[in-house]
């Protein structure tokens, strides 16, 4: 069951450095929402910040409230593991864990947490979430090969399949086409087509034409200058945001005048 | 009509330079040698290793004013070049074979069933015969001893440092490892026989002599186990964060494993480190002549203590069971690199 993410007035610190500042943001369930803008705005920082993977790095902490259908994820009590397993991550870079198989690799989220599961249940498991990536036919014959030696398109969807695994609510992406080449950025944009009848998605990109073709929502960061944090300009339906945005700076971002 | 004359530069006419034939370096070398060997017989000057230095000097020479003459000055600085790289290499290796080469000869010549699985009760140091087999039973066990306590302690110390450590303690830890690293061998010996024996009054024995070789073996397990937990991607640590694993397990399903080749070739080179030190156990443990089983109780030979008791009587018998002893060492340190090697192959990531 996807669920929608509501950000209230969230501010992102790395240490004494604020890095985002004021973003309120509802991400609708079941829609792909596009988070563009130039470098170093915060686009990851937000992202991050949506299943608690920002608290990963020492010294890094977050102000305002980031709800999940409702409940707080930061509350007191939240178990953070808990909120990673609801919010599932893609990176940029494909990084399946090098020393299991490709059929591991999907059920790691699984077994890693010490569940248990039967084989027959893990084998359903690897060939569903397999599907569900755009893989199982690539794959299907050498599933107990290392997912290194997959393609890197493959690998990223590979990836995919296992953030799925979990059955998560909600899949965040941080740029997964940007070490891609054209094919297998289709591939993985029609993915995100498919995935969205059950999952929410949240894509950070730089492609507009990709936030064009897969984004129902799009969300505008920028900076106000060097050393200042970053900010949310405008978000809105995608096809609003193209055509006609209410902010200068949105509109001259997005045909290219600057960033 | 004035003919404006280029200013000709001396270009190579074609791009193949003059070049010495295939069959120069052979014949020059082989020549060299000759020349040498020459100088040997009709002088008598200098042993074998003066000939060999004098072949190498004419190869020297002849090779580079040949190639001089030639193919130009680049390249005959560059075949100097490369002859001396190879000289180089030929003389590091030369000493490490020859050491090989005598403990093997002198060793095998000792070396039965009987001298592995004898011990030197009742033999006297003038007597032929005898063995090593308690010095082997000691020095597995204590070696084994050492790396029961220093594996665990060394992995889990590293894991710390870098999976955990942040801030103060982190560093004095660090800063102690260095330190440790350092520390003479006898060193060890002399803090476990102040502690252990001086100070809680318990005897000198194997167990002892294993916490002094664990000491040692300490610094080295964390720092290389800590090196190759550095390397492991803080991609793949976030990758598994990400699917909502906690801390403890990504380091134990993930981060470790990815790392295992690497931490068990480190747990293996310092067990073989460790394996042939002497001074360590002179001060923690007696030598005896006697198979002793029990490294809690009593005197406890091995093989370090062994060769140099050997080597100490000095009758041509002991002097041959010190190489047989050496050779059975290197025998143990060498199995243990071997099955550091296989180890870290078969754990090495896939892919
Ligand atoms: N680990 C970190 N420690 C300290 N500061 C950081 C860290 N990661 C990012 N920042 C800072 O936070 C700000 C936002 O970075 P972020 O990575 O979110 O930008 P981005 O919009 O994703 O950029 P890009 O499009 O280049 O990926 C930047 O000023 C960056 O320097
Ligand atoms: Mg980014």
């Amino acid at each position: 069951m996807s669920k929608s993410v509501e950000l209230q007035d969230v501010d992102i610190y790395y240490g004494t450095f604020k890095a985002v500042e004021g973003v309120s943001l509802t991400v609708a369930k079941n829609a792909v929402t596009a988070f563009i803008g130039p470098s170093g705005c915060g686009k990851s920082t937000v992202l991050r910040t949506i299943n608690r993977m920002h608290e990963v790095i020492p010294g890094a902490y977050v102000k305002g409230k980031v709800l999940l259908n409702g409940e707080d994820i930061y509350g007191t009590g939240v178990d953070p593991v808990n909120v990673r397993r609801t919010i599932g991550m893609v990176f940029q870079r494909p990084n399946p864990f090098p020393t299991m198989s490709i059929a591991e690799n999907v059920l790691a989220g699984v077994r890693l947490a010490g569940e248990r599961m039967s084989k027959s249940d893990a084998e359903a498991v690897v060939e569903e979430s397999l599907r569900g990536a755009n893989l199982w036919e690539e794959v299907k014959d050498r599933l107990d090969r290392p997912g290194s030696g997959l393609s890197g398109g493959q690998q990223q969807r590979l990836c995919i399949a296992r953030a799925i695994a979990v059955k998560p609510d909600v899949l965040l992406m941080d740029e997964p086409c940007s070490a891609l080449d054209p094919i297998s950025t289709l591939a993985i944009e029609d993915l995100i087509r498919e995935l969205v009848e059950d999952y929410t998605i949240v894509i950070v990109t730089h492609n507009m034409q990709q936030a064009g073709r897969v984004s129902d929502t799009t969300a505008f960061f920028n900076l106000a200058g060097v050393g200042q944090p970053g900010r949310l300009v405008e978000s809105g339906t995608t096809s609003d945001i193209f055509s006609h945005p209410k902010e200068q700076a949105t509109e001259d971002y997005i045909s290219g005048r600057f960033g | 009509m004035a003919t404006t004359t280029m200013p000709t530069r001396s270009q190579p006419s074609s791009l193949i330079g003059g070049q010495l034939p295939r069959w120069a370096t052979p014949t020059v070398g082989a020549s060299a040698v000759a020349a040498a060997f020459a100088l040997n017989l009709t002088t008598g000057l200098a042993g074998w290793f003066g000939t060999a230095i004098v072949a190498a000097l004419v190869f020297l020479v002849i090779q580079s004013i040949w190639s001089f003459r030639v193919e130009g000055r680049r390249h005959a600085v560059d075949r100097l070049a490369t002859t001396l790289v190879y000289s180089t290499f030929v003389a590091a290796i030369v000493p490490l074979v020859s050491v090989l080469f005598t403990v093997l000869v002198k060793g095998l010549a000792v070396m039965s069933w009987a001298f592995l699985t004898d011990s030197m009760r009742n033999v006297s140091p003038r007597a032929e015969g005898g063995g090593v087999g308690h010095a082997i039973v000691g020095t597995l066990q204590q070696v084994g001893i050492a790396a029961a306590f220093a594996v665990p302690v060394g992995i889990l110390a590293a894991i710390y440092l870098v999976e955990y450590g942040r801030g103060r303690l982190a560093k004095v830890i660090s800063f102690f490892v260095d330190v440790m690293t350092g520390i003479p061998s006898i060193v060890a010996g002399l803090f476990i026989f102040t502690a252990f024996v001086l100070g809680l009054g318990l005897e000198r024995s194997g167990f002892a002599a294993a916490l002094a070789l664990a000491i040692l073996m300490l610094p080295v397990i964390i720092r290389t186990t800590e090196e190759m937990l550095k390397i492991v991607p803080n991609d793949l640590r976030e990758a598994s964060y990400a699917l909502g694993v906690p801390k403890f397990r990504t380091i134990l399903k993930v981060v470790l494993p990815t790392a295992l080749a690497g931490i068990v070739t480190g747990a293996m080179l310092s067990v073989a480190r460790v394996a042939g030190e002497t001074a360590p156990l002179l001060l923690t443990t007696f030598l005896t002549q006697s198979y002793n089983y029990n490294p809690l109780e009593g005197p406890q030979a091995s093989l370090p203590l062994f060769i140099w008791d050997q080597i100490t009587s000095g009758t041509s018998a002991s002097v041959g069971r010190a190489w047989g002893g050496a050779l059975v060492l290197i025998t143990i340190v060498m199995l243990f690199y071997i099955t550091a090697k296989l180890l870290a192959a078969r754990f090495a990531p896939k892919g």
